[in-house]
C-alpha cells in the first residue's frame, strides 16, 4: 500500500512541476486508550493479518479514531503545513506517510524517495566516535556506503564538528549532536520530505543554515511540515491543513489557516504567582482579549493590594510569545513615570498607545519593583493571555509602523 | 533483504564495537561464559559430586564442546531479541528496511560463533583431539543450532516486543533446558530423560554436532536432517511473521 523507497528513479526523469508525489485518500487510524488492551489488539491484528482475516472497521472497546477520513494531494515544489493542537493526529499522519504504520482504512500513494526528518541522530551510539556515527546514521537513513564515502566531507563541514569528529559522541554537547544529526539528514535528496519540528533546535546560526538547506531541497521535492510554530509555517508553507481531534478542519492558504488555528484557541490565563511578599495581585482587566495587529490605545487595568507605602515604584508588563520568549514590554521607568502605592487596594491603569503584534497568542507577565533599591515586590507570570488576529501573518513577533515607498529619481 | 545489507553491516559493527569498546578484557568476554560453566562441571565431576555415563571423548572435551554449542544456540535465541528491543526507538521513527535488523543479528550470532570456534580449536589442541573430516558436518550442525535459536527468536518476536513476560520466560526456561538437554551428560539410554531428549530439537542438533566435532561418528544423522529441515522452515516462517507483524508492533510500541 505504501510505496516507499522502491520507485526511486521512477519520477526523477519527469521533473515537471505538476507531478503529484503524494496522494492520500480517506485514511483513518484507530488507537486504543488502554495499554493492556492495545497490546492484546496488537496480537489479534497480527494474527488476523496472518490468516488474512477480516479487518475491523468498527471501533472495539476503548478505541478511538486518532485520524478520520483524511485526504489530500501534494505536488512537487509544494510545501504543506500540518497544524493543530496536541492530539490532533498530526504525528500519526506523519508516521503513516513515512510508512511506519499502516492506515486502518484508505490508501496512501507515494512516489519517489522519501526522506523523514522526524528525529535527528537516530542510531547514534554514545560510545562510538562521530565518524562512526555518521556512517551508522546515514545507513539508517538509507544511504549506501559509496554515497556516505562521497558525501562524508560535506557532512563534516556542514556539521561544524571539526577535530572532534573522532571523539565519542557522548562527549559532544547537545548542540553538536543535533548539528551532526542534521548534517547527515540534510544530505538526503528526497522527492518527499517529511519534517516534524526538528528545526526548533540548535543555535541561531545553525538554524538559519537548516532553513537554507530546506529551501534548497524544496526546489526539487515536496515537503510536509508539522510544527507548532506559526512563523515557521508562514515562512515555508504555501498550503496548510488545520487538524482537530483526528479530522481535517480546514485546508487552504497559509494566512487564512493560521487565523483559523488561533480561532480554535481559547485564551485562558493561568496566573502563577512567583513572588508577592509585599504587594499582592488582585485582578487584571483587559479592554479586550482579541486584538488586531494595529491596536491603538490598548487599555489594561490592574488592581493590587499593597502592604507598604512607597512612591518609588516601577511597573513592568511583558508580552511573551508561545515559547515564553519576551518580545515586548511596557515599563514605567522607561516612560519616566513615577508610580506611588499606598497600603490597601491600588488601582493602576496601563495604556499602550501602539501595539503591532503579529498574529498569534501571547502571554503577559507583570513585575513590580522598587526603583531605588531594585527590590522585587511582586512578580506574576501568565497574568493574562491575548490573541491577535488579522489577515497579515508575518514571521516576526513584532511589526513595525512606518512607510516604505519608491524614491522618485 | 538485499536493500539493507549496508545498514545491517553498520548495525552489526556498531553493536559489537560498542559492546567491547568500554571494556578492558574486550573480546575475552565472548570466551569466558562457556569456559567457566564447563570448568565448573569438570571440577564437580572430578570431585565425584555426580556421575555420568562414560563419554566417547575425555569429559572436559565433551562438556566444553557441549557448553560452547549451547552458547551458540543461546546467542541465536537472545541476540535477535536484544537487537529488536534496542532498536525500538529507531523502528518507531525511521522507515528503514526492517530485515536489516534480522541480518544484523545473524551477523552478530555468526561473529560470536567464529570466536567460539577459535576457543574450540584451542581446547582440541590442548587435549590433543584429532578432528576428522566430519568436522565439516559439525560446522554445519553448529550453524543449524544458531539458526534454530534465531528462528525461535523470530517466532517469539511479536509477543516479546509487546509483552515483557516473554523475556523473563526465556530466561527461566533456558536455565531448565540447559539441564534437560544432554550437554553435561551423554544422551540417556532409558527412562524419562531419554524421552525428554527425544522430543528436544536442541538435542537432535547438539548431540550429532558434538559427535562430528569430536569423534566424527554419530548415530543420529536422520533426526539431525529432519530437525534441520524443520529449523529452516521455522526460520522462513519467522521472517514472514516478522515482516507482517512489525507495522502492528511499531504502532503499539509508541514512540
Amino acid at each position: 500500500m505504501i510505496d516507499n523507497r522502491n520507485s526511486t528513479d521512477a519520477l526523477h526523469e519527469e521533473q515537471g512541476s505538476q507531478d503529484t508525489l503524494v496522494k492520500v485518500n480517506g485514511i483513518s487510524k484507530k488507537f486504543c486508550r488502554s495499554l493492556k488492551r492495545s497490546l492484546w489488539y496488537g496480537v489479534k491484528d497480527v494474527s488476523s493479518d496472518l490468516v488474512g482475516g477480516r479487518k475491523h472497521d468498527e471501533l472495539r472497546k476503548d478505541e478511538f479514531w486518532a485520524l478520520r477520513n483524511v485526504s489530500f494531494e501534494l505536488k512537487r515544489g509544494e510545501c504543506l503545513g500540518l497544524v493543530g493542537h496536541n492530539g490532533a493526529g498530526k504525528s500519526t499522519l506523519l508516521k503513516m506517510l513515512n510508512g511506519l504504520i499502516k492506515p486502518d482504512q484508505g490508501r496512501i500513494e507515494m512516489h519517489g524517495r522519501i526522506g523523514a526528518l522526524i528525529e535527528l541522530g537516530t542510531g547514534f551510539n554514545p560510545i562510538l566516535s562521530g565518524r562512526e556515527n555518521i556512517y551508522n546514521n546515514a545507513a539508517v537513513l538509507g544511504f549506501s556506503k559509496e554515497e556516505v564515502d562521497a558525501k562524508f566531507d560535506e557532512i563534516l563541514e556542514f556539521s561544524e564538528i571539526g577535530e572532534f569528529i573522532d571523539s565519542p559522541v557522548q562527549n559532544y554537547s547537545s548542540g553538536m549532536k543535533v548539528r551532526l544529526g542534521f548534517a547527515v539528514a540534510s544530505q538526503l535528496d528526497p522527492d518527499v520530505l517529511i519534517i516534524d519540528e526538528v528545526l526548533a533546535v540548535g543555535d541561531v546560526g545553525f538554524r538559519s543554515k537548516c532553513y537554507e538547506r530546506i529551501s534548497e531541497l524544496l526546489n526539487n521535492c515536496c515537503v510536509i511540515l508539522v510544527t507548532h510554530s506559526m512563523p515557521q509555517i508562514s515562512k515555508l508553507c504555501n498550503r496548510v491543513i488545520l487538524m482537530r481531534k483526528g479530522n481535517i478542519v480546514e485546508v487552504g492558504e497559509t494566512g487564512k489557516i493560521i487565523e483559523a488555528y488561533y480561532e480554535l484557541n481559547d485564551v485562558v490565563a493561568n496566573q502563577k504567582i512567583i513572588f508577592d511578599k509585599f504587594i499582592r495581585f488582585n485582578s487584571i482587566q483587559l479592554e479586550k482579549n482579541t486584538l488586531s495587529s494595529r491596536e491603538e490605545d490598548f487599555k489594561i487595568d490592574l488592581e493590587v493590594v499593597s502592604e507598604i507605602n512607597s512612591n518609588e515604584i516601577a511597573i513592568d508588563l511583558v508580552f511573551m510569545n508561545r515559547e515564553l520568549t519576551p518580545i515586548a514590554q511596557i515599563n514605567s521607568k522607561f516612560l519616566k513615570q513615577e508610580i506611588s502605592i499606598s497600603q490597601g487596594l491600588n488601582r493602576l491603569s496601563i495604556i499602550i498607545s501602539e501595539l503591532n503584534l503579529n498574529v498569534g497568542l501571547y502571554k503577559l507577565s507583570c513585575n513590580i519593583f522598587n526603583t531605588s533599591t531594585g527590590q522585587q515586590l511582586m512578580w506574576i507570570q501568565d497574568i493574562a493571555e491575548i490573541k491577535v488576529t488579522g489577515d497579515f501573518v508575518g514571521h516576526c513577533p513584532f511589526l513595525l509602523q512606518g512607510t516604505i515607498s519608491e524614491i522618485d529619481t | 533483504m538485499l536493500d539493507g545489507r549496508f545498514l545491517a553491516w553498520r548495525l552489526f559493527i556498531r553493536n559489537v564495537r560498542s559492546q567491547y569498546r568500554q571494556s578492558v578484557l574486550g573480546i575475552l568476554w565472548a570466551f569466558l561464559p562457556p569456559l567457566v560453566t564447563a570448568l565448573v562441571w569438570v571440577f564437580l565431576k572430578q570431585q565425584s559430586v555426580f556421575a555420568v555415563a562414560e563419554t566417547p571423548v575425555p569429559y572436559p572435551v565433551f562438556v566444553l564442546t557441549g557448553t560452547i554449542l549451547w552458547q551458540v544456540f543461546l546467542d541465536g535465541l537472545n541476540i535477535p531479541l536484544r537487537v529488536f528491543t534496542q532498536s525500538k526507538s529507531m523502528l518507531t521513527k525511521i522507515n528503514f528496511p526492517r530485515e536489516a535488523l534480522i541480518l544484523a543479528s545473524i551477523y552478530e550470532v555468526m561473529f560470536n560463533l567464529l570466536v567460539k570456534f577459535v576457543l574450540l580449536i584451542g581446547i582440541y589442541a590442548w587435549f590433543a583431539v584429532l578432528p576428522t573430516v566430519y568436522v565439516l558436518f559439525g560446522i554445519l550442525g553448529v550453524i543449524m543450532l544458531a539458526l534454530l535459536g534465531t528462528s525461535i527468536s523470530l517466532l517469539l518476536t511479536p509477543l516479546a516486543l509487546l509483552y515483557g513476560d516473554i523475556k523473563r520466560a526465556i530466561l527461566i526456561s533456558t536455565q531448565f533446558l540447559f539441564f534437560l538437554t544432554p550437554i553435561i551428560y551423554p544422551v540417556p539410554k532409558e527412562g524419562a530423560a531419554k524421552i525428554l531428549a527425544q522430543i528436544n530439537p536442541i538435542a537432535h542438533l547438539l548431540t550429532p554436532s558434538r559427535d562430528w566435532l569430536t569423534t566424527g561418528d554419530t548415530l543420529a544423522v536422520d533426526t539431525f536432517m529432519i530437525t534441520s529441515v524443520f529449523t529452516l522452515i521455522a526460520l522462513i516462517c519467522g521472517m514472514i511473521l516478522y515482516r507482517i507483524a512489525l507495522p502492528h508492533l511499531v504502532e503499539r510500541m509508541g514512540s
